[in-house]
């Protein structure tokens, strides 16, 4: 015969009994759950890059497959702070001319060899100072890196570098690559460019030119236990529609940097198994900027590029270009989402085609017979849909003012040269980056007096004594508060003057299997190692 | 035969060399006149840079020079069949081409045949029901084929029978980690190259169809036909050897024409269907504008389709004796 179960032992079965039905109608991203280990993770590749050395190109598309393989000194936190990784503490001296490093204790290469201070050192001096794209800008002064034990790398500089500007840059520019394989050879055709040697968690394996990138699970990686996953593949899938159907059909978990349209986005996320999220990208921020060549005597004037800007309504970029996914209206070159430099002290504009007119013709270019002002030539940069429809949405905006617009298109490499060494442009669309620090890849599209021919930085004919001296202050500012207050001042001079018009910032959707978990926990999601990334079994 | 036929051959390559001279130097003139150039492109993928990065690039890729200084460095590497190293793939120019020609030799020489074979017998279909509903029906369908982009075709199919019905893959030319026996191996290949070729070889279909229906409404007519009838010859014999073959005869000429042209297709179609081809890599070479890449590529094209020629002469030959004897008599023995 039974006697009735305990009262406290009926209420604890009654209670686990809710849980567990919790547990298992909840979403799973709600319940926190054990990571797997093992699987295949298939993920459509981003592009192929010309090679896959981080070190040398620090680019959106080496970073996708690279940064699972190589390293660098720190990454960003899901708080918006850096998180250690090859190296473990950092710190700059007061007068900005030295900046040390100490380095993480039994890290090893794929290949066996062990990772040392020497190997830092090589990357610096060889490659980040001479090579790399980003790093040319924020190690220009570097003299020298001393190693005076294994463990430990100290940068030297001949003029002060503010280290709050190389916090910020580590995670994009301080890949390691590995000394022993690189020393003595050619660099930009050594072979390991296209099967990287790292000491992250996974080994590059294989690639098959136009097919796939094939990465495999590093079992001596430095964080015990991790990585989760057995294998990651990249497949080379270029055309947008097949990375959707890939999605539908389960050939690949996931696709990341908005690689599926827009306009599928909202299919794919109605499908039960698979959604889009936008979150992870805070730490690569794009704008699309409207860039006025001043050298036309119409553009030269600020009333003018303010009636411009009056005439745009962002808000419609956002929801008509973009669909409401991943992008917001900019008041700055400098977004939103860069909490460190942000600042909303400044001029902020409005849309007010009203007002917009009034300008023009205050400034002396009235409607001639009612009809249009004058007109320009417009080229939106090809590098994204989004670019090009905004140049079709300017042009309607500014018909509207009575500005005639002419649209020319050029494929990728033509409008770098149309629109940054022969200046063949009256106004340009682009998709200018904000990487974290803004001495990067933002004050080089205000700083007057550059050459030719330097894509993505001022060539619009603007040179404004004030912005270039607060340029210059700020690049050897080694105090970050005061480094901040020059930033917010640039902020100010810049909206101002406008002498670029920032429209709208946007960063990208990832679209995911829901079987994918920790997808985006970190600001530089795609572009980190996905250590902590597991696959739940089917 | 053997030996004219040797020496026939002999003389078309000899013929060729002055062919791929002229488009050598049609492909530096034509990238040369591009806006923007290899960095620019190069610069356009990996973004910023410091006020001297351009222009150390350029140095190190050797596009300083003053433009006839690069023409003929450009015309040495093509003399001397060494176009060096590729910036677009970083690899020797050589290796990237030969690692991706295999795909395009059996996705093209697939469609091509399908293309003639289906054409050829739609059209013969069609001519001897001329003027019957299913003579409109097929040449109506094969032109609606040919009106429709390749690449939208390629999407339609995938939509129908990968995502709907699942009856093919999705992409690829084979299975990651599938079957690595031999013929494990050809069947999964076999079966990622289904899609691709089908869709390429309806979209150039059409004109096989027309040229054959034609061909065999003329030959039909002829003298030699209506004397195999009177002599009591089977019918199906009379269509088959006396009808049919001889109108083969331009269907098997414009395939030499039309095999250019299916290589053009076949970057689209590559594309769609991420085939890693000849097509593909020429797509990525000129959106880098890597000279010494497209050239090779142009130049593994223009082979390719010198060799398809010489093939369709030598079927040529076969298909029509007088043709043969003709190239015999005007060889070296004469």
């Amino acid at each position: 015969m039974h006697s009735r179960p305990h009262p406290r032992r009926r209420a604890l079965t009654l209670w686990s009994t809710v849980a567990l039905a919790a547990a298992i109608s909840l979403p799973g991203s709600v319940v926190a759950q054990e990571p797997v280990t093992g699987g295949t993770l298939v993920v459509a590749a981003d592009s192929e890059p010309a090679n896959l050395n981080p070190a040398i190109a620090a680019s959106n598309g080496v970073f996708f497959v690279s940064s699972k393989v190589v390293e660098p000194l720190a990454e960003m936190a899901a708080d918006g702070g850096l998180k250690p990784l090859l190296a473990t503490e950092w710190m700059g001296s007061d007068d900005g001319l030295t900046f040390t490093v100490k380095l993480r204790e039994g890290v090893t290469w794929h290949d066996g060899e062990p990772f040392t201070s020497a190997d830092v050192a090589f990357s610096a001096m060889e490659v980040w100072k001479p090579l790399q794209n980003l790093g040319r800008i924020v190690f220009a002064n570097l003299e020298a890196v001393d190693t005076p034990d294994d463990l430990t790398a100290v940068f030297r500089f001949s003029a002060p570098t503010p280290s709050q500007l190389i916090e910020n840059a580590l995670p994009a520019i301080t890949s390691v690559i590995p000394r022993h394989l690189y020393e003595g050879t050619d660099i930009a055709t050594n072979e390991y460019n296209l099967k990287p040697v790292g000491t992250g968690p996974f080994v590059f394996t294989e690639y098959r030119p136009g097919e796939l990138f094939r990465l495999t699970r590093n079992e001596a990686y430095w964080d015990e236990g991790k990585p989760y996953l057995d294998e990651i593949i990249f497949r080379v899938l270029p055309d947008p529609a097949s990375k959707a159907a890939a999605l539908e059909t389960g050939d690949i978990h996931l696709t990341a940097f908005s690689a599926v349209p827009l306009t599928d986005l909202e299919r794919l996320d109605a499908i039960d198994g698979l959604s889009a999220v936008t979150e992870g990208y805070d730490g690569i921020t794009y704008a699309i900027s409207l860039d006025p060549n001043h050298r036309r005597a119409e553009l030269a004037d600020p009333k003018v590029r303010q009636a411009l800007r009056l005439a745009i309504d962002p808000q419609l970029i956002v929801d008509t270009i973009f669909l409401g996914y991943g992008a917001t209206p900019a008041t700055g070159h400098i977004p939103r989402s860069a909490t460190e430099f942000y600042s909303e002290d400044k001029p902020l504009y409005t849309y007010d085609p009203a007002a917009a007119e009034a300008l023009l013709d205050e400034a002396g270019y009235p409607r001639i017979d009612g009809g249009s002002r004058f007109a320009v030539r417009l080229r939106p940069a090809p590098f994204f849909a989004e670019t090009r429809a905004t140049g079709d949405y300017v042009r309607q905006a500014l018909e509207a003012i009575g500005i005639d617009v002419e649209i020319v298109s050029a494929d990728a490499p033509g409008h770098i040269q149309a629109v940054y060494t022969d200046h063949d442009f009256d106004l340009a669309i682009n998709s200018p980056v904000y990487r974290n620090d803004p001495a990067i890849s933002t004050t080089i599209l205000f700083q007057g007096g550059l050459p030719d021919g330097v894509p993505f930085s001022n060539q619009w004919g603007y040179d404004d004594p004030k912005m270039n001296q607060v340029i210059a202050d700020a690049a050897t500012e080694v105090d970050p508060a005061a480094r901040v207050e020059l930033y917010h001042e640039f902020q100010r001079i810049a909206a101002e003057d406008l002498p670029i018009i920032p429209l709208v910032e946007f960063t990208f959707t990832t679209v995911t299997n829901d079987r994918v978990h920790n997808v985006a926990n970190n600001p530089r999601w795609a572009t980190s190692s996905w250590a902590d990334t597991w696959l739940a079994p089917e | 035969m053997a030996r004219g036929t040797g020496s026939f051959i002999l003389r078309r390559l000899v013929h060729a060399v002055p062919v791929i001279l002229i488009v050598a130097v049609g492909v530096f003139l034509l990238l040369a006149a591009a806006p923007g150039d290899a960095v620019d492109a190069y610069l356009a993928q990996t973004g910023s840079g410091d006020t001297g990065f351009a222009a150390q690039l350029r140095q190190q890729w050797g596009l300083d020079e003053s433009l006839p200084v690069r023409f003929l460095m450009y015309m040495e590497s093509v003399v001397t069949l060494d176009l060096g190293w590729s910036v677009a793939v970083s690899a020797p120019v050589t290796e990237a081409i030969l690692v991706r020609l295999p795909s395009t030799i059996l996705l093209m020489t697939s469609a091509i045949l399908l293309a003639a074979v289906l054409g050829s017998v739609l059209g013969a279909v069609a001519a001897m029901r001329r003027g019957s509903p299913l003579d409109g029906t097929i040449t109506t369908i094969g032109l609606a084929l040919n009106a429709m982009p390749g690449f939208w075709l390629g999407l339609i199919f995938i939509v129908v029978f990968v995502v709907g019905l699942g009856w093919f893959p999705l992409a690829g030319m084979s299975t990651i980690d599938g079957p690595t026996d031999p013929v494990g191996h050809a069947l999964d290949i076999a079966w990622h190259l289904a899609l691709p070729v089908i869709t390429l070889a309806l979209t150039y279909m059409a004109l096989y169809m027309r040229l054959m229906r034609g061909a065999m409404i003329e030959t039909r007519a002829s003298d030699w036909v209506r004397a195999a009838r009177a002599r009591g010859l089977p019918s199906g014999r009379i269509v088959r050897g006396h009808i049919a073959r001889p109108a083969l005869l331009p269907v098997v000429t414009m395939l030499g024409l039309q095999a250019g042209a299916m290589l053009g297709g076949s970057v689209v179609i590559e594309t769609v269907f991420a085939i890693p081809g000849l097509g593909s890599l020429a797509y990525i070479a000129v959106s880098r504008r890597d000279l010494p890449l497209v050239a090779g590529v142009v130049l593994a094209g223009t082979v390719l389709v010198i060799v398809i020629n010489i093939v369709v002469d030598l079927a040529y030959a076969r298909l029509d004796p007088r043709v043969a004897d003709e190239r015999v008599r005007s060889g070296p023995n004469r």
